[in-house]
């Protein structure tokens, strides 16, 4: 049944006998006969509201949530708080329900809400320009591979192993069909190998693929490694933390050319992975060739200020196949979200969160590497994540920390064979003192239980 | 007067309250070479300032709630509140994409069904629920066409969109390496099949179609065509953009495409956010399965779902974790309320919709603005308004603008490229009669009115937020941020 149509018998016949056609039946007369489906289709019948709602309840319910333990998964997505303000401007049907603002005169919000994103990441990155948003993080860094592509129609593509995986994929994935491959610079230690870095840098080298902090929590010495990446006139793109950057050195500090990562942590859910949106910043000389929508300031026809889609010259609908991007749907309503976040935090506030997972971090640190059985793997600095091995499988181990109400982290052996023993730890401002006390206790006994199943 | 958050920044006001420091400070923890220097300048304002300012500016809006928005192409159909609810539940929206699948089995069952419903709708039996949006969908049926022709050994360079396709179709035939080839239209808007089969050969490795078309008709030999692009061994893949007209009528895998997306925001009602999120699922025949993105959601034996990652033919992945999930829960919803009789009949009625607005544009305004493939259209349609620009002296652009005056939506105008002056009109099927006739006439009333002084709507729209609005110069020196 479709409760959201309004044609009653009546309205079909008077709307039928308008059209001049015996029967629905026949508008579908262009199909031919040998493709008509001569069935129904096979799905249960409609539910009511109730019966949907109730079934959709019981599905949640088999998920255990950041609601239902102690979270400290992170590897690209946090569980930081959504404040309510959040929720309450993104239910408005005027932010939920319009389509991308085509009719800017009736679209002032969408446009200025795109136009405010856009500077607010503009000022994390400290970089000059912003798109109004891409997918998400590791598409985002894919789509900054294609603007090399189209900026240098150079070869090769530079990664770093602690790029996050999903972004090393969505490389390899999209990269060699255009004609560019994919080449891993190793870790040394945690961080990204500066040597190795300059041994593989030529002058057929498109790209270069940084991570800060990188995957595995650690800060990356961009001072050293921005110089190296850039020395043959590659494009270096760094993808970054955005809730890192009320501490961290921006990578505009370090002329980086684009900045990308995922945007979940401001203000948007986990929602198992998606939706979420894609930052995507670059210097002002990319602007031309940037994938996605931007907002731009201009007048009405009074001199009223106001915002409009501008440089649509680089898009799909205008360009076709010499468009910049394919890309239309992007993430406004997440965007939405970002930029009430940032607002809601403030220019003080990110400094003292950041602050606040640092010390939060280091204490986490020193509490994990206390018990025994763990040690960290490696010390470089971090923020708001890091690294420890487990003297013990570390699948086993987390599932004894579950069965105690605590998720201690993502195992990292599912992405690095050299860390088989690893674990990721994440912190948000979710995770108090008392949490990570508990972490620590559960962990250490986890690690302790499973370390006796082998001797015993 | 409009003013920025930025602009409502006073220094020392704030929303948010830091958690207590709960935990010693650590000084040494970060070095202070990778210290950020000065904070950035973000907004300085209160929550109810915040509200407040979200609040003017979201008033500034057109939106599906509020009225009627024939967007051509893009579904503007009702979003269902309960989708809202569902999706917001701490158990879908607090979950950690990460989470061991043991623990998230009702995520994972409500993916793994929600691709059953997809798969038979459209009738391929493999579904991909992990692409962004369509246009990643579209992305990945192209890497997917290339991933089976590179297994055979077959390295082809052309793909085939005709002159009417969306314009990401094109876009994404370059993102994916290869050359565009257009093929041309029929009088009755259909594939040139002459012009189909001259373009046609062995290098061609496959034809991107919307059926029906962007014109908004179905294309009656779609048997013929996939027979000439299967003929050389070429993949033939449906842009999903218009799959709202034939729900339970037909379905892609049975008129012979190979590959599918699905736009979700479109028909499956993800509500569309001022420009995203969607997702854009694809679907696919046996022969291209063993490509599809990973991970994918899998039942196993047992009757516990499960993430497949071990598909050593696998494209690889398009993007981070499992895609829009928010989003399928919203569309799963929907596949629920609806049931098979329910979807059957919202593509009955969006396509008895767009027949009967046609019909009454014909009757009021048909001597301006003609029908530009006058035949029974599927659930969308397009007229000219090259009569009316000469006769009525306006631009569709200006009647565009002048229906803002209305509390109409436009529709999508000047596409498709091919019919001059396009207005392309998707009524859906969740609007009634009476908005329907009320369109009819706003547009001829405006038509009546232009007769008489066409300067009104040359100058339209007057009583929205902003009048027309400078978009060439706003092109020309980009303001693409606050100065702060």
């Amino acid at each position: 049944m479709s409760r959201y149509t309004s044609a009653t018998d009546a309205d079909r016949k008077a709307m039928l006998e308008s059209i001049g056609a015996g029967s629905v039946d026949d508008l579908f007369a262009d199909i031919p006969e040998a493709v008509r489906l001569d069935r129904p289709i096979d799905l249960p019948p409609g539910k009511p509201e109730q019966e949907v709602y109730a079934y959709l309840r019981d599905l949640a319910a088999r998920n255990v949530s950041a609601e239902d333990e102690i979270c400290f998964l992170g590897a690209g997505m946090y569980d930081h708080y959504v404040p309510s303000l959040v929720d309450a401007l993104l239910s408005r049907s005027e932010f939920l329900t319009p389509y991308t603002p085509y009719q800017p005169e009736v679209s002032q919000g969408t446009l200025q809400v795109m136009f405010e994103y856009q500077t607010a990441i503009s000022e994390l990155t400290a970089l000059p320009v912003s798109n109004a948003t891409l997918y998400e993080g590791p598409s985002a860094v894919a789509s900054a591979g294609w603007m090399a592509r189209l900026q240098n129609r150079r070869g090769r593509f530079l990664v770093s192993r602690a790029l996050h995986p999903h972004a090393r994929e969505a490389l390899t994935t999209t990269a060699p069909p255009y004609g560019t491959s994919v080449e891993e610079i190793p870790l040394s230690g945690a961080v990204t190998d500066a040597d190795a870095l300059r041994e593989a840098i030529d002058d057929d080298v498109s790209a270069v693929f940084l991570q800060q902090p990188n995957f595995l929590g650690a800060v990356e010495d961009l001072e050293l490694l921005a110089p190296i990446a850039r020395e043959t006139g590659a494009l270096l793109v760094v993808s970054v933390d955005p809730m890192t950057l009320g501490v961290l050195r921006p990578p505009g500090d370090f002329e980086v050319d684009i900045a990308v990562g995922e945007g979940q942590s401001l203000g948007n859910r986990l929602d198992y992975g998606g939706p979420s949106f894609g930052f995507f910043a670059a210097r002002e000389e990319y602007m031309r060739r940037m994938p996605g929508r931007i907002a731009g300031e201009t007048v009405d026809a009074d001199g009223k200020r106001g915002f409009v889609l501008t440089l649509q010259t680089r898009e799909q609908h205008i360009r076709r196949e010499k468009a910049t991007h394919n890309i239309t749907t992007a993430q406004t309503l997440n965007a939405l979200a970002g930029v009430i976040y940032l607002s809601w935090l403030g220019r003080r506030g990110i400094v003292e969160l950041g602050e606040l997972l640092l010390h939060r971090t280091a204490y986490a640190r020193r509490a994990l590497a206390g018990c025994d059985g763990v040690e960290l793997l490696h010390d470089q600095p971090v923020v708001r994540e890091f690294a420890v091995r487990l003297g013990a499988p570390v699948d086993r181990v987390i599932e004894r920390c579950a069965e105690q109400g605590v998720n201690p982290g993502y195992p990292l052996g599912a992405d690095y064979d050299e860390f088989g023993d690893g674990l990721l730890v994440a912190l948000t401002e979710q995770r108090s003192r008392a949490d990570i006390d508990r972490l620590a206790e559960v962990l250490g006994a986890a690690v302790a239980a499973e370390r006796e199943a082998v001797t015993a | 007067m409009t003013v920025t958050i930025f602009e409502k920044s006073v220094e020392g006001r704030r929303a948010f309250v830091a958690p207590e420091l709960d935990v010693p400070r650590d000084d040494d923890a970060l070095p202070e070479r990778f210290r950020r220097a000065e904070a950035p300048r973000l907004p300085e304002i209160s929550e109810p300032e915040i509200v407040r300012h979200y609040t003017q500016l979201s008033t500034k809006n057109f939106h599906v709630d509020q009225g009627f928005y024939p967007l051509g192409s893009c579904t503007m159909k009702h979003n269902p509140k309960l989708h809202e609810r569902v999706a917001a539940l701490p158990g879908h929206a607090r979950l950690h994409p990460l989470q061991a699948p043991a623990r998230a089995q009702g995520a994972l069952q409500l993916m793994w069904e929600l691709q059953v419903a997809l798969a038979e709708i459209a009738g391929l039996p493999h579904v991909s629920l992990q692409p962004s949006a369509g246009s990643q969908g579209e992305l990945a049926g192209v890497l997917l066409t290339r991933a089976f022709h590179e297994a055979q050994g077959k390295h082809r360079h052309k793909v085939l969109t005709p002159d009417t396709a969306h314009g990401t179709n094109p876009a994404t035939v370059t993102m994916g390496g290869y050359e565009v080839v257009k093929v041309g239209t029929a009088d009755d808007g259909g594939v040139d099949l002459e012009d189909l089969r001259a373009k046609v050969d062995d290098d061609v490795a496959s034809l991107m179609l919307t059926n029906p078309n962007t014109l908004g008709v179905f294309d009656r030999n779609i048997e013929e065509i996939a027979t000439i692009m299967h003929d050389v061994g070429a993949t033939l893949y449906y842009d999903g953009a218009n799959l709202n007209a034939v729900m339970g009528r037909a379905r892609p895998g049975d008129m012979g495409f190979d590959i599918v997306h699905y736009n979700l925001h479109k028909t499956f009602t993800q509500p569309h956010g001022g420009g995203g999120p969607g997702a854009g699922p694809i679907a696919v025949s046996d022969r291209i399965e063993p490509f599809l993105p990973r991970p994918q959601v899998v039942r196993r034996e047992d009757g516990s779902y499960g993430l497949d990652f071990d598909r050593p033919q696998s494209i690889g992945r398009l993007r981070g974790f499992q895609g829009n999930f928010g989003v399928f829960v919203r569309s799963y919803a929907y596949i629920l309320s609806l049931g098979a009789d329910g979807l059957a009949e919202a593509s009955d009625t969006a396509v008895l919709n767009a027949n009967y607005l046609m019909a009454r544009l014909r009757e009021l305004c048909g001597e301006h603005l003609p029908v530009a493939f006058d035949r029974t259209c599927m659930h969308e349609f397009v007229l000219t308004g090259g009569p009316m620009k000469k006769a009525l002296g306006i631009r569709t652009l200006d009647l565009a603008k002048r229906l803002l005056d209305h509390d109409f939506h436009p529709p999508t105008v000047y596409f498709p490229l091919l019919v001059d002056e396009a207005l392309l009109i998707e009524p859906t099927e969740t609007e009634t009669r009476e908005t329907l006739d009320a369109f009819a006439e706003g547009v001829a009333e405006i038509l009546r009115e232009a007769a008489e002084d066409p300067s009104i709507a040359r100058g339209a729209p007057y009583d929205t937020p902003v009048r027309r609005l400078d978009e060439a110069g706003a092109a020309k020196r980009p303001v693409v941020r606050q100065a702060l």
